[in-house]
């Protein structure tokens, strides 16, 4: 099974995250890069499906240089070769530019399963898995706690608020996993070195056929108007509980009607 | 003016309160029409809908559109945005709604905001990001405004809409129904309202300390009509299920109340419950970050301090 692992470097939220004043886009250089944290799961999933059905697995990433780092961390995971997207005129596109272009390279790679984690950290929209199965015009089956593949088929319990959906569909298909799945190993050394010496392969916009005028900022669907900082919250009221906490908490709900 | 789409969520027939805030939404800014997808709309919906101002409901019965997942919703709102030369679609910002949401910008070739919550004139809607440190005006640029709205970014206010109802067949293209729903397994919750649409969310933390504990944390969110969340560290620990948590990797919540107890408030839990309008924070260490939001805090234990406020509770009811 030829299988497509897409992720994504975001700003680690440990540290300060910032939007560009001069363009309202997020600021890649301000804070340190790492790996989508739910994007490791979904390199978990398509490793623990080679292993189950053989294949091979492909990193697939979009984004400035720096995010090889994020390359070289799937690879180290046991993941066998990589494709990086990576062209300045990509720099700002939103969720359907991004879209757009991955599908045109995963059109161009070929692909019986394409994993993803459900959503980013840093825009948290949660649509790309949906969009690229749109594009891709190949069975969605996202928000995965469980996936199973027989032959053709692939079976997926998909979260619901009320529990979950059993869903199924025929390969090639479109897979999104959330937290829990699975638990993501960690690279070893000999992995790590081995991740070295994997092929990857940069392709720039022109290399998948990517129309220039279709991605980057200027393209870009919906655009941010302008920033703030939050307002900090006004200071509260906080008290020692002396056997009364529960008392006090119960008056301050009151005073605010919620009970 | 022109109509505004509001794709209807429901559970067993019964409109979920977020669609009549976006409806309540709706109104301020056109026409609002709602758009039920799927078979067993009831007399009582229908008049749920008009109540909070829908003007038109559009109505496509097909079993189809809830047998295969996310694609048939979006191909529905795509035929209604061009039949309706529609001004702009509303869906709440749920994971399902936002799946629904890209692929109808796809369809329609227009622009899609995520997580709103606010949208004033010109469809330009408030976004919280980062956690909720930073915040932003975002607006789309190309096509029919697609939203997708959090839960309880307003208040639903009842106003009489025509409610005229519109039949709507739907023809599915074969890839919308590539993806077959097999079976829906619910898992028992109780009578407690749904975590992301809550009013009240009570949360427990590493403090609680075990599972059986967490029967603390219920009791209180059973006192006040309130969903139960849990932080990360309660839900790697095996004590509360997954689907309960909060934070980045898990739901975003915005409620009216949140009460966060022994959860020491760490970046990745903000993320997940920073818009609640009122937010009061139980907690032993009196330096825990979670105190920074907080209208109301308890140094103390949580053991002590949760059982109290439920009786308190109780009593004043």
């Amino acid at each position: 099974m030829n299988i497509v692992v897409c992720v994504k470097q975001v700003p680690d939220t440990a540290t300060e995250r910032k939007l560009r004043s001069e363009d309202n886009t997020l600021d890649r250089d301000a804070a340190d890069g790492v790996v989508n944290e739910l994007d490791e799961y979904a390199v978990e999933e398509a490793l623990k499906l080679k292993e189950a059905h053989g294949g091979e697995v492909t990193v697939l990433t979009m984004g400035p240089g720096k995010a090889t780092e994020t390359i070289r961390k799937a690879l180290a995971m046991g993941a066998d070769k990589a494709v990086h997207l990576s062209d300045d005129a990509l720099r700002g596109s939103d969720a359907l530019s991004t879209s757009y272009a991955m599908a045109q390279v995963l059109k161009k790679i070929g692909f019986d399963l394409v994993v993803l984690g459900s959503e980013s950290t840093d825009a948290r929209t949660g649509m790309l898995p949906a969009m690229l199965a749109e594009r891709l015009g190949t069975p969605q089956l996202t928000l995965a706690n469980k996936v199973e593949v027989e032959g053709s088929t692939i079976r997926v319990q998909r979260l619901a608020d009320y529990g979950y959906d059993r869903i199924e569909a025929t390969l090639p298909a479109v897979v999104s996993v959330v937290e829990k799945i699975n638990e993501p190993r960690y690279p070893s050394f000999k992995g790590i070195m081995a991740a070295k010496k994997k092929p990857v392969e940069t392709l720039a916009i022109g290399d998948a056929s990517i129309d220039p005028g279709q991605v980057g900022l200027a393209a870009a669907w919906s655009e941010v108007v302008d920033f703030a900082p939050a307002p900090p919250r006004a200071a509260g009221t906080i008290v020692k509980d002396e056997g009364d906490g529960g008392a006090n908490a119960a008056d301050f709900l009151a005073s605010k009607k919620f009970i | 003016m022109s109509e505004i789409l509001v794709l209807v969520e429901q559970v067993e027939g019964e409109v979920k309160k977020v669609t009549l805030e976006l409806l309540t939404l709706a109104r301020t800014l056109g026409t609002p029409a709602a758009v039920w997808a799927g078979p067993g709309i009831t007399a009582e919906a229908k008049a749920r809908l008009a109540e909070y101002g829908a003007e038109k409901i559009y109505v496509a019965g097909s079993g189809d559109l809830v047998d295969h997942v996310v694609a048939p919703k979006a191909e529905l709102l795509a035929q209604l945005v061009t039949s309706a030369s529609a001004a702009a679609v509303l869906v709440a910002a749920t994971a399902e709604g936002k799946e629904i949401a890209g692929r109808l910008a796809i369809k329609t070739d227009s622009g899609v905001i995520t997580d709103a919550v606010g949208l004033g004139e010109g469809f330009v809607a408030d976004q919280s990001i980062f956690g909720g440190g930073v915040n932003v005006h975002s607006r789309v640029r190309k096509g029919t405004p697609i939203v997708a709205v959090r839960p309880n970014s307003t208040a639903p206010v009842a106003a009489a809409g025509a409610g005229v109802e519109e039949e709507v067949s739907v023809t599915l293209t074969d890839a919308a129904k590539a993806t077959r729903v097999v079976e829906r397994v619910k898992q028992e919750k109780g009578a407690r309202p749904e975590l992301t649409e809550a009013a009240i969310v009570v949360s427990g933390g590493r403090g609680v300390g075990s599972a059986e504990n967490f029967s603390v944390i219920e009791g209180l969110a059973d006192a006040l009509g309130a969903a139960v969340g849990a932080s990360r560290a309660a839900t790697d620990a095996g004590w509360y299920p997954h689907q309960f948590q909060v934070g980045q990797t898990g739901k975003t919540v915005s409620p009216q109340l949140y009460i966060a107890a022994g959860i020491s408030g760490a970046i990745q839990h903000r993320a997940g419950m920073q818009t609640a309008k009122t937010i009061v924070a139980i907690n032993k260490d009196p330096e825990a970050p979670i105190f920074e939001l907080a209208d109301y805090g308890v140094v103390g234990d949580l053991h002590q301090v949760v059982p109290q406020l439920t009786e308190e509770v109780n009593k004043r009811k």
